[in-house]
């Protein structure tokens, strides 16, 4: 199978590779998929005060295509609120690196991890809040 | 020719280049100046060369497996003699009984026409090798039943170059009267076979994994006592009505110059092989989490298959762009399921998703085997620090308590 130049480039040069405390508060980790299935993707997001994602991070174990569509989505989120980040679809990345359709549980899979994340962050702020009152 | 040859081709079980000698051979049946007659044509000089060709590929493919030129049927390739043979044995004895005997890691060649069979009412018994890729002979012997009229293993497995004991079974299936098909795609010029000393009663073999060309493969019917098959191509009654349609002399000169080469060569050509294959090996042993599939030393020279945990096979792959391996995992057989082999030998999926297949032949050089290693070595190390797995691995979590998010 012949891969598109855009996954080419993500998988070879992967941007935002790595890891940030999960256990920071403004930290949300989305970790999707399992090894069984051949790939798992860790995404994990710093978001400042006002709900804006100011980094991300990735790391994924999985096939070229799952590594470049977890390169991809972290360049995307960056900036964004989390509405807006909440807001991206899969099919966004399946056109930005051209996947096949054999490919495009890669896609899928970035968004729940994206979801995740958001929905780990939440979490943490809402028991934080509740703690606080 | 430079030993070094990039891209890298280390995929000589999927099929090999076609040795010169043979490609010369196979042209010299093709045109007005050459070999073209019809074998078949009995009224003239043209017929009578081409079958004289023939008649010698024959010889030269029956030597190598030890048994009669007439014991052999010339087919398109290894998958049609399989099927032939199953289908060919499992219909001609149906009224005897209607059960098969065969292994999960075969081929798809004999699984899926064992699965045809099915359809037609056959029962089918398919046997788990042990985690060493192996048969164990008694799970063989206590699978047998009173209507079991068929024995379908293979000699040499494709993934994991595992050896089986064919002599042993072929000694069990002889003393219950029982057929005995062996898939040898495989083997030739990499391990003896003598359908004699190993009571082997139909095996198929193939050219373009011993340098000769693709379509054209034969089947091995034994003769004494007879074995009888049912046609499965009907036509103008060639190969002894086994296997109508005319026979295709340069392909059959292949397969023969081939099959003579391998006769001749394979002695010192697979200690040639072997002594990379353990250079190969030897260099990647030592990393962490490397995991060899199948028995070392039941296995043929050229064959290396290693999983290499928390990495993903398809993406080892793509690192490894100037190598030709293949893996066992998912993505490259459009289908999301690893190895079926793999999974049979009992590998959970990660260790089956993270497998590569590294196959060495005739060609392969000391200098390749070098760079093999340094670049897997590489794009494992640059894989491992993007996997989560491996993060995980070295954090001392063990992945089998995580509670994964399966999709």
């Amino acid at each position: 199978m012949a891969y598109s130049d855009k996954v080419i480039d993500h998988y070879e040069n992967p941007r935002n590779v790595g890891k940030l405390d999960a256990d920071s508060e403004n930290v949300g980790t989305g970790m999707v998929g399992a090894p069984a299935c051949g790939d798992v993707m860790r995404l994990q997001i710093q978001v400042d005060d006002n709900g804006v994602i100011e980094d991300a991070k990735f790391k994924t174990y999985g096939c070229g295509s799952a590594i470049a569509s977890s390169s991809l989505v972290t360049e995307m989120v960056k900036g964004k609120t989390l509405e807006e980040a909440a807001a991206i679809k899969n099919m966004e990345i399946v056109e930005e690196l051209a996947l096949p359709p054999v490919k495009i549980h890669c896609s899928v899979l970035a968004e729940d991890a994206i979801a995740a994340a958001i929905e780990d962050i939440k979490a943490k702020r809402e028991k934080k809040a509740e703690s606080a009152a | 020719m430079a030993k070094l040859n990039i891209p890298v081709y280390l995929d000589y079980s999927a099929t090999t280049p076609v040795d010169e000698r043979v490609a010369k051979a196979m042209a010299d049946c093709l045109t007005l100046q050459g070999n073209f007659g019809n074998p078949a044509s009995r009224s003239h000089v043209f017929g009578w060369k081409a079958e004289d060709a023939v008649t010698e590929a024959r010889a030269n493919v029956a030597r190598l497996i030890g048994a009669d030129p007439k014991e052999i049927v010339w087919t398109s390739g290894a998958t049609e003699s399989d099927n032939l043979a199953i289908k060919g044995a499992a219909h001609f004895n149906a009224k005897k009984g209607k059960h098969i005997i065969t292994l999960k890691t075969e081929h798809k060649a004999v699984l899926d026409t064992c699965r045809q069979l099915e359809r037609e009412g056959f029962e089918v018994t398919y046997l788990d090798p042990e985690d060493n890729g192996l048969v164990d002979i008694t799970k063989l012997a206590d699978a047998i039943r009173e209507d079991t009229t068929l024995v379908s293993i293979m000699h040499v497995n494709n993934e994991i170059g595992v050896i089986q004991d064919i002599e042993a079974i072929g000694a069990l299936t002889r003393s219950k009267k029982i057929l005995f098909h062996v898939d040898a795609a495989q083997s030739p010029g990499k391990v003896a076979i003598d359908v004699d000393a190993m009571n082997i009663d139909l095996l198929s073999l193939c050219a373009h994994k011993v340098y000769g060309p693709k379509g054209i493969g034969a089947l091995y019917v034994r003769r004494k006592p007879r074995v009888r098959i049912e046609a499965q191509i009907h036509g103008g009654g060639h190969e002894r009505g086994m296997r109508s349609g005319t026979l295709p002399t340069h392909q059959i000169v292949g397969m023969g110059e081939s099959f003579r080469i391998a006769h001749e060569e394979m002695e010192t050509e697979n200690a040639k092989i072997e002594k990379l294959r353990d250079r190969l090996w030897e260099g990647l042993k030592d990393m962490e989490e490397v995991y060899l599939n199948g028995d070392f030393e039941q296995r043929i020279p050229g064959n290396l298959n290693i999983s290499f945990n928390f990495v993903e096979g398809e993406s080892l792959m793509m690192s490894l762009k100037d190598i030709a391996v293949s893996s066992g995992s998912a993505c490259t057989s459009d289908s999301l399921e690893p190895s079926y082999v793999l999974r049979a030998l009992g590998r959970n999926d990660e260790l089956a998703h993270s497998s590569l297949r590294f196959t060495l032949g005739r060609f392969s050089t000391e200098e390749e085997v070098d760079f093999t290693i340094k670049e897997v070595r590489k794009a494992v190390e640059k894989l491992r620090d993007l996997s989560p797995l491996w993060d995980m691995f070295k954090d001392g979590v063990d992945l089998d308590t995580v509670q994964w998010a399966a999709h």
